[in-house]
């Protein structure tokens, strides 16, 4: 494939067969490999839709400041597209994501402004809009609330795995944002009505919930339960198990949050075997494991790993 | 019946500091009623007129009970219910 240029090479990712993890030959397990996008996730996606749609209405202009709430992913792919149509980047991160997302956000010319460990992402959420009201000036793309992070995938992913994988029936991604499922998941229901789309949410570490009251809860705007089938919480022990499990059986190399997303999905095969169906699962590779090698997810027993990456936001 | 109900730092006052406790019911609803029996208050900071609370999150045996059957869902002897804060991702 030959693109004009890096941004223009962002999707067309390939959905790879899993044929040890898929249980039956009738009940087949397929990953979309979205680390393979120029920063090495799906982020790259919202973030070029993000920046585009913003351009388009006017709100970014040449040299401007783009400041966004981010546990990594989503600030490493803005700063790749920000560094590229000349915008300063600042990222407000929570302080227990790993030592790779730090480097990485540096090396594309990232400013980053820790929040928190305790509260996770809601207290970046929570930092980013205090700075966006003192800096009238900044622009915060917010992926919580951003049509464009769902559109993209309405408009890309989705066409994507249904052209690769027209017998689809389950569609399995990570619950973040929202905005892979939200779109993904509104495509394949208008063209197979059946399809089940399903989330997987990492369960962290009891710090992540450490917020000071429930009010303080956080629900992205873009979340509509309506396109949702069934919601999972996957905690560390299952996310990393799977996350070996797909390496060594399968090959890929991918994050702790792939495992969370294909223990949802192995959990949806298991299912299908049981009541005799036969089932073509998808699943997102969000990212590979690259950015996780420091926190020891890799090294030991599951339970060293898990101990490792406890009190860290991993997904 | 017996149910293990993992709660949240969060709530951990009503509960006297104890990360997980027992409790029984034959729908979600019933079981909340029997934590609010042992640890007062608990069932308001959980549950309000409309249903679960917008920012609270309740999982039996790791699935969202919002796509089961909200507080109507049937537990069963042995099951695991998860309260938790709802939290950002990206």
């Amino acid at each position: 494939m030959r693109f004009p240029n890096l941004l223009a090479s962002v999707g067309h990712t390939p959905i790879v067969g899993l044929p040890r993890l898929s249980p039956t030959p009738d009940v087949r397990l397929w990953a979309k490999l979205e680390d393979l996008n120029p920063t090495g996730s799906v982020k790259d996606r919202a973030a070029l839709a993000m920046i585009e749609s913003a351009e388009r209405d006017g709100v970014l202009t040449p040299g401007a400041t783009i400041m966004e709430p981010t546990s990594g992913n989503t600030g490493i792919s803005l700063a790749m597209v920000a560094r590229q149509r000349g915008y300063q980047l600042i990222c407000v991160m929570p302080e227990n994501t790993s030592f790779e997302r730090t480097q990485l956000l540096r090396m594309w010319g990232a400013e980053i402004i820790y929040s928190p460990a305790r509260g996770g992402s809601n207290e970046a959420v929570r930092v980013a809009k205090d700075l966006a009201a003192k800096n009238p000036d900044w622009v915060m793309l917010y992926q919580y609330g951003n049509p464009a992070n769902a559109t993209t995938h309405y408009d890309t992913t989705g066409p994507e795995i249904l052209a690769d994988l027209p017998e689809i029936t389950h569609f399995v991604a990570g619950l973040g944002t929202t905005g892979t499922l939200m779109g993904v998941g509104r495509f394949l229901r208008e063209h197979r009505p059946d399809v089940q789309i399903v989330a997987a949410e990492p369960r962290y570490g009891e710090l992540v919930y450490g917020l000071r009251n429930l009010d303080e809860g956080f629900v992205p705007e873009l979340y509509d339960a309506s396109v949702l089938t069934s919601r999972y919480s996957v905690g560390p022990h299952d996310a990393l198990m799977r996350t070996r499990q797909l390496l060594h059986e399968e090959g890929i190399f991918a994050g702790i949050s792939t495992g969370a997303i294909l223990h949802a999905a192995l959990g949806l095969a298991d299912r299908a075997v049981g009541s005799g169906e036969s089932a073509d699962i998808c699943f997102i590779v969000c990212d590979g494991g690259w950015k996780y090698l420091s926190t020891g997810a890799y090294e030991g027993t599951i339970e060293d790993a898990e101990q490792a990456i406890s009190g860290q936001l991993w997904a | 019946m017996a149910i293990q109900v993992q709660i949240p730092t969060i709530l951990r006052t009503y509960t006297g500091g104890e990360k997980v406790v027992t409790a029984d019911g034959a729908t979600l609803a019933d079981l909340v009623a029997d934590l609010d029996a042992k640890f007062p208050g608990l069932k308001d900071r959980v549950v309000d007129d409309a249903g679960l609370r917008r920012f609270v999150n309740v999982y039996l045996n790791d699935e969202d009970v919002r796509f089961l059957d909200g507080l109507g869902t049937s537990l069963s002897d042995g099951d695991s219910v998860t309260i938790l804060p709802a939290v950002a991702g990206g």
